[in-house]
């Protein structure tokens, strides 16, 4: 089946401002009689909980967090982007537009793209209004730096911070209607089910993680923005806590899900230094604009880095590429590394890593300067890995990082169940098969900012005459008995392993056979894989305790089910898109040197897959991607 | 090397807690000090035991969800370090190590590590904000700020709100956590027209939610992960007592 997105008609940079002009408004004393809720309140969800609120709607939000202002957004550093301009460097919205929609490699709808670079500008001004104390010159303007892939200075950054200070912002808007009791806030509370009356979303189901009470609430519209699933590989930037349950659950319900396989695994990671490591963490990419990347030119080399002479370095970005060299974007640069790790190259105790190497910028540049760019970067690197930096090399490594794809939506945000809107990165929107950086952040304010609160009401205005929504509806009722009966059935496995286990052993088959480089042979052996683990998952799991208390082991067991259902449908999406582009690299579908080869005359489209019962395949509904104002062209970095 | 652990291990918020032991060997240097206790629970779970309930997220210094006393000192033995940051290499082989949650009587237990902080969350909906719809906003260069009062902002809008500032605290106070965003928002343009309404009521919800006064000991700058510095509470106090006076 074909699918609408229902993008407005006319020119591009008209569409929005035509949307927002005849979008339908609800009158200030019905919205008193709507209830929305939001799932979620990291950036997306915070701000669209306030600016929907501040309209006089009555706004449920749930967090599994014990407050906002932890969601995992807090944890972004480099920067957000906006087409401000404020560098005279020839900045406009068509051209981010562009940077966004050829960074995507042309993977992403036209108008939604338009869309995040035309509300970009407002961005900024509604944060500093926040008090969100971005970076400023002296002069007391605002200050910007050139952030990957583009040739403007567009990036807004406040310190190494910004993600938490952007955070603040949206969660003190929140507080701000917490107290003007327009928004209940539920933290502690994950959602576990999506429930349907007639077709559209009604409700939710949600545990309560003190006490272990499994609650309905009921609203005229539901908003997921539950983030990212990219710690579904188990080892990856994302917190530990991050899921992919809430989507899924909506998937299960009827929502399409888009472009499943697409993750960004991020090159400028730290390696993991053990076994009983459970998380990676991020070291910016701005150090590869003067550390060298190579591995020794032998295999299994146990030298230590500064014995190993020059002529028996392999630079390999430097020889692969040498335009853009140690600065080849995210996607080369990881694959990269992982080819060399897979062929014996890696380095570190575990040859697990490559190594990002500064003595020649320090030589030529002396401490000095290399302290001011870094300082804090090598700080940071020694006091997880007890290395001076500028003595050795660091050691990195690829890591999971972004999900791409996520909850498929139209235009207005709104997913195929009538109700549903899904919002930043739980949804797959805007960034194509590959989002670029500081992208994310601006995506997830953005909706829930600015398209929210007007596609909701859009919605709601449909629903004004709706009785409020009864929860012991039938509906409710099944929703709850099957939630319940799942915790019941996790606890009474009293298996030998505990839900990381399972975990581990899957992120592994994930990175290996649907990350970096995925084959047809290497997916298909990955769905048996995953099949034969989900199997042995509900033979041999064990969660001590109850589900009427605080039992971490349960909340990850919940967690991890789903994600071994996930990572097939991952694998799947994957073996369906017979071409590369952008993070999906399919090894069959490459130039003689190692290219990417994108089929824009078979591929050009979303995958958008539908649940259709347990135990049968999923059905692929496509959206197929018209290019009106942009001619894709190829990604070239050589 | 090998840890003797002496855990607070309590059931709930009514229940009596009291410190178990556990030692773990094969601990590396490398290992954080939550992949450490992460190996006690994986071994804990796997003999149908309870695992130990602590709080952590990101894992990387900055959501502010961990936060444990160890040995006596709030996110342990580093200095601005959170307790995610923190690695074995700090440690010795042999070494006793006592794991306590941050105690304050605004912070109740939930379980084990776990302490409820929702109070900070409180003091923040008293107007730890500024009033401004979305849409509001005029453009973002039309009013500077001066690079130097920016900075400022900055390090006082650095706090994670981890609590360890309460925790150390004889007096468990709040006045850290307080003054830091009082001071953030006062020192913008965009914030001071409100500072006078937000001191007042951000002081005086800090009270109601049972925190202590501040006694100038300095213990909180000391054990912040985020050095955020104790003259942000002089500013507080000037700032509630200019509004005090300009109230009457
Ligand atoms: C280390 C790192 C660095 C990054 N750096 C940058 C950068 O510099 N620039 C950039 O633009 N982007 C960056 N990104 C990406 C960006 O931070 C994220 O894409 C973005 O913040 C996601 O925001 P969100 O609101 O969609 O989700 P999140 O902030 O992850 O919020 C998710 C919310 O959903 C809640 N939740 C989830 N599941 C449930 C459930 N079942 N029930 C109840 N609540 C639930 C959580 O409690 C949380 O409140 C980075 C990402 C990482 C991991
Ligand atoms: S876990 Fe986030 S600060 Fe420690």
């Amino acid at each position: 089946m074909a699918l609408d997105p229902k993008i407005p008609q006319g020119e591009l940079d008209k569409k929005w401002s035509h949307y927002k002009a005849t979008a339908k408004l609800v009158n200030p004393a019905n919205r008193r009689k709507l209830d929305i809720i939001v799932i979620g309140a990291g950036l997306a969800g915070s701000s669209a909980a306030a600016s929907l609120a501040e309209q006089g709607y009555h706004i449920k939000c749930f967090c599994f967090h014990d407050t906002p202002r932890r969601a995992h957004s807090v944890a972004a550093q480099g920067g957000v982007n906006a087409c401000k301009n404020y560098h005279n460097d020839g900045d406009n919205i068509f051209r981010m537009f562009y940077d966004t929609l050829k960074g995507g490699d042309f993977r992403a709808r036209e108008a939604n793209v338009y869309r995040l670079a035309e509300c970009s500008a407002n961005l900024i001004d509604q944060a500093v209004a926040q008090g969100v104390p971005f970076a400023r010159e002296y002069g007391g303007y605002l200050a910007n730096r050139s952030f990957g892939g583009v040739q403007v200075s567009r990036t807004f950054y406040a310190r190494g911070q910004t993600g938490q200070q952007l955070l603040l912002g949206a969660y003190q808007a929140l507080m701000r209607q917490v107290a003007a009791e327009q928004v209940q806030m539920f933290t502690r509370h994950e959602m576990l089910d999506v429930v349907l009356i007639d077709g559209k979303a009604k409700g939710v189901i949600v545990r309560n993680m003190d006490t272990g009470e499994i609650e309905r609430h009921g609203a005229h519209a539901v908003i997921l923005a539950t983030g990212g699933f990219g710690k579904i590989y188990y080892l990856s930037t994302l917190a530990m806590a991050c899921n992919g349950s809430a989507i899924w659950r909506a998937y299960k319900k009827g929502a399409y899900m888009g472009n499943p396989s697409w993750t960004q695994i991020h090159p400028t990671s730290l390696p993991q230094s053990g076994e009983n490591q459970s998380k990676l963490t991020l070291m910016s990419e701005s150090l590869r604009n003067d550390g060298r990347i190579w591995v020794p030119k032998a295999a299994n080399d146990n030298r230590t880095a500064n014995s190993i002479p020059e002529g028996e370095r392999d630079y390999y970005l430097e020889r692969k590429y040498p335009a853009f060299g140690n600065l080849a974007p995210r996607d080369i640069a990881s694959r990269a590394a992982k080819e060399r790790i897979d062929a014996g190259y890696g380095v570190g105790p575990t040859h697990n890593a490559v190594y990002l190497d500064f003595s020649k910028a320090l030589a030529e540049q002396g401490e000095k300067k290399i302290t001011a760019k870094y300082g804090n970067l090598f700080r940071m690197y020694e006091k997880i890995t007890g290395i001076n930096a500028y003595k050795e090399p660091m050691r990195i490594s690829p890591a999971a990082h972004f999900s791409m794809g996520g909850l498929w939506v139209d235009y207005e945000l709104m997913t195929t169940i009538p109700g549903l809107f899904a919002l930043g990165e739980a949804n797959f929107a805007d960034h194509g098969a590959n989002r670029l950086g500081a992208n994310s952040l601006l995506q997830a304010c953005v909706d829930g900012y600015f398209v929210a609160p007007i596609t909701v009401p859009n919605y709601l205005a449909g629903e004004i005459r709706a009785a409020k929504v009864d929860i012991n509806d039938e509906a409710f009722a099944i929703a709850e008995k099957n939630v319940r009966q799942q915790i019941d059935t996790l606890l009474a496995i009293k298996g030998t392993q505990p839900a990381d286990h399972f975990h581990k052993q899957l992120g592994r088959i994930l990175y290996d056979k649907c990350g970096l480089s995925r084959s047809a042979e290497g997916l298909q052996q990955a769905i048996a894989e995953i099949r034969d683990l989900r199997a042995s998952f509900y033979i041999d799991l064990t969660i001590p305790g109850t589900g009427n208390e605080i039992n971490s082991e349960l909340e990850k067991a919940l967690r991890v089910a789903d994600y071994l259902e996930i990572g097939e449908l991952m694998c799947i999406d994957a073996l369906n898109r017979n071409e590369s582009c952008g993070a999906h690299f399919r090894e069959e579908y490459q130039t003689p040197d190692g290219e990417a080869m994108r089929d824009d005359a078979h591929y050009a489209y979303v995958s958008a897959w539908q649940y259709d019962g347990p135990g049968l395949p999923p059905i692929l509904n496509k959206e197929n991607l018209h290019f009106e104002f942009v001619q894709p062209t190829v990604r070239n970095y050589k | 090397m090998q840890v003797f652990l002496k855990i607070w291990r309590q059931a709930g918020p009514s229940d009596a807690g009291k410190l178990v032991d556990y030692s773990l060997d094969n601990i590396s240097e490398e290992m954080s000090f939550l992949d450490m206790l992460d190996t006690l629970n994986d071994m804990l779970t796997r003999k149908g035991e309870m695992p130990v309930e602590f709080d952590h997220d990101c894992r990387e210094g900055i959501c502010g969800q961990c936060g444990v006393m160890i040995n006596g000192r709030a996110h342990g033995p580093l200095k601005n370090t959170t307790t995610c940051q923190l690695h074995m290499r700090s440690f010795k082989n042999g070494d006793t190590i006592y794991i306590e949650p941050f105690r304050a009587s605004s912070f109740p237990i939930k379980r084990d590590l776990k302490v409820d902080r929702s109070a900070f969350d409180k003091i923040i909906q008293s107007g730890g904000f500024i009033t401004e719809r979305t849409g509001q906003a005029p453009e973002a260069n039309d009013i500077p700020i001066p690079f130097e009062t920016a900075e400022e902002a900055f390090d006082a809008a650095a706090c994670i709100g981890c609590g360890a500032c309460v925790a150390v605290c004889k007096n468990s106070s709040a006045a850290l956590f307080t003054a830091a965003k009082i001071t953030h928002l006062a020192l913008l343009p965009q914030g001071k027209y409100e500072s006078q309404k937000r001191v007042l009521n951000m002081v005086n919800t800090m009270d109601e939610q049972g925190f202590g006064h501040c006694s100038n000991t300095e213990a909180c700058e000391a054990e912040c992960p985020q050095q955020i510095s104790v003259l942000h509470i002089a500013r507080m106090n000037y700032e509630f007592n200019k509004a005090l006076v300009l109230k009457k």
